[in-house]
């Protein structure tokens, strides 16, 4: 790649930046780590790679139609954007920033040490600290939440319910 | 090889589909609020691993030459001329999906009965040598892990529960096992695609189906009944009645008004 398309390179990936993840406006599309790949071909086309956090995430054609408009408004025409699947997405790919943006905006953040799923029924649950009072004295409401990505807790000290963003 | 592997992969759409447009009819109505979120959110995974499956299809039956019976009127398919214009004899999803929601427990049983065989299937499934195929399973596996974990604990509560729940779990079990069998005997698509390890041989996951399915229904304190008839045909397109209602309510907006969108 010569320093030019480096630099276009570059500028893409700033611009993705700007691209808010439609479920959680406040974390972009690059802190979620959906944004797997920008590269430019030999004739100057740009190539964009996302993938789904989830399977059935309903945002991901909103997050397709964000980007094309991003690109469009910062005078970029020729470019595509692929979906892939593999390899699958997890919440380890998600940035430092985006998890402390996540908890500053009432969400606790995916646990950093990915606590393996396994199918074993009335596991202990994984201690979640509550974005509010930063208890641990949390409990599992619901495994499924507000969105696909989602679990509900409930903290037992400051008695309010919150979102989890569930390791994947 | 081609007709095997679109029928192969329609086969995986349409247990996912099926399965998920019963379950969202419990949006609203589930027993309580966290549980209903819980099987609309089930239902939703099952629809997005649907349209992967109908997407990859549609792309194969689009690049081959040959005319196909599902390119209709000359167009091109799409996920949705898979899903909303094919009729009864088409589809190809096991027969245990198209049951009857009945009750909470019914629901739950069919969704644990299907999500253990679901993991056991795509735990294979994610080294198959077509690697969309591969790909669609890997990324579904980890949501099928949480449908287990989540009907397996159903299925014991409701089972080791109150003297009514526990009846209404057993009727289930009574109405819902002659429709096991089914999921571990191959269809000739399948069996078409071992030799390239495409398919799964189902018939390999039965073993541990029923050694999870004893862990918890022994748990639950349910038993699984001996000796059923098994009925099977849903694979090869003979379905029981209630797959055309379902398609009849699922299918009608695009029956009525051709191409509508929203």
């Amino acid at each position: 790649m010569n320093d030019e398309s480096n630099i276009q390179v570059k500028k893409v990936w700033k611009i993705l930046e700007t691209v808010m993840d439609p479920e959680v406006p406040v974390l972009s599309i690059t802190d979620l780590g959906i944004v797997r790949n920008v590269k430019i071909d030999a004739s100057n086309k740009i190539n964009i790679t996302i993938t789904p956090t989830y399977t059935g995430c309903p945002a991901m054609d909103v997050i397709n139609m964000n980007i094309r408009m991003c690109m469009l408004e910062n005078g970029y025409k020729d470019f595509e954007i692929k979906t892939v699947l593999s390899p699958a997405w997890t919440t380890d790919w998600m940035s430092e920033a985006g998890k402390q943006k996540l908890k500053a905006y009432g969400i606790a953040p995916p646990n950093p040490k990915q606590i393996v799923c396994t199918t074993d029924v009335f596991q202990e649950e994984e201690a979640i600290q509550c974005p509010h009072c930063n208890s641990y004295n949390t409990q599992l409401i619901s495994r499924f939440g507000s969105t696909a990505c989602k679990a509900l807790y409930k903290c037992n000290d400051c008695f309010e319910t919150f979102d989890y963003f569930k390791c994947h | 090889m081609n007709d095997a592997l679109i029928s192969y992969i329609l086969h995986l759409a349409d247990n996912t589909l099926i399965l998920a447009q019963q379950n969202s009819a419990w949006c609203a109505h589930g027993p309580i609020l966290e549980q209903d979120i819980a099987i609309t959110n089930i239902s939703l995974d099952l629809l997005g691993q649907a349209r992967n499956f109908y997407q990859y299809a549609a792309q194969i039956i689009n690049s081959a030459k040959a005319p196909s019976p599902l390119k209709r009127a000359g167009g091109e398919v799409t996920e949705d001329t898979l899903a909303y214009l094919r009729d009864t004899r088409d589809f190809k999803n096991c027969l245990l999906v198209e049951q009857a929601n009945g009750d909470w427990g019914k629901t739950i049983l069919r969704q644990f009965l299907f999500s253990n065989y679901q993991y056991l299937l795509y735990e294979k499934l994610q080294h198959s040598n077509d690697e969309q195929i591969a790909a669609i399973a890997a990324k579904a596996l980890k949501e099928v892990i949480y449908h287990l974990r989540w009907s397996s604990e159903w299925v014991i509560r409701l089972g080791d529960g109150t003297e009514e729940s526990h009846q209404r779990m057993q009727n289930a079990i009574d109405e819902l096992c002659m429709y096991v069998d089914e999921l571990f005997t191959k269809a000739d698509y399948e069996t078409a695609l071992l030799k390239e390890n495409i398919s799964v041989d189902v018939s390999l996951l039965k073993n541990a189906w029923y050694k999870k399915t004893g862990e918890i229904f022994s748990e639950a304190t349910l038993k699984i009944p001996e000796n059923v008839f098994q009925q099977t045909g849903g694979k090869q397109g003979i379905h029981t009645e209630r797959l055309g209602y379902i398609l009849a309510e699922m299918q009608f907006m695009q029956r009525a008004y051709p191409n509508s969108v929203w």
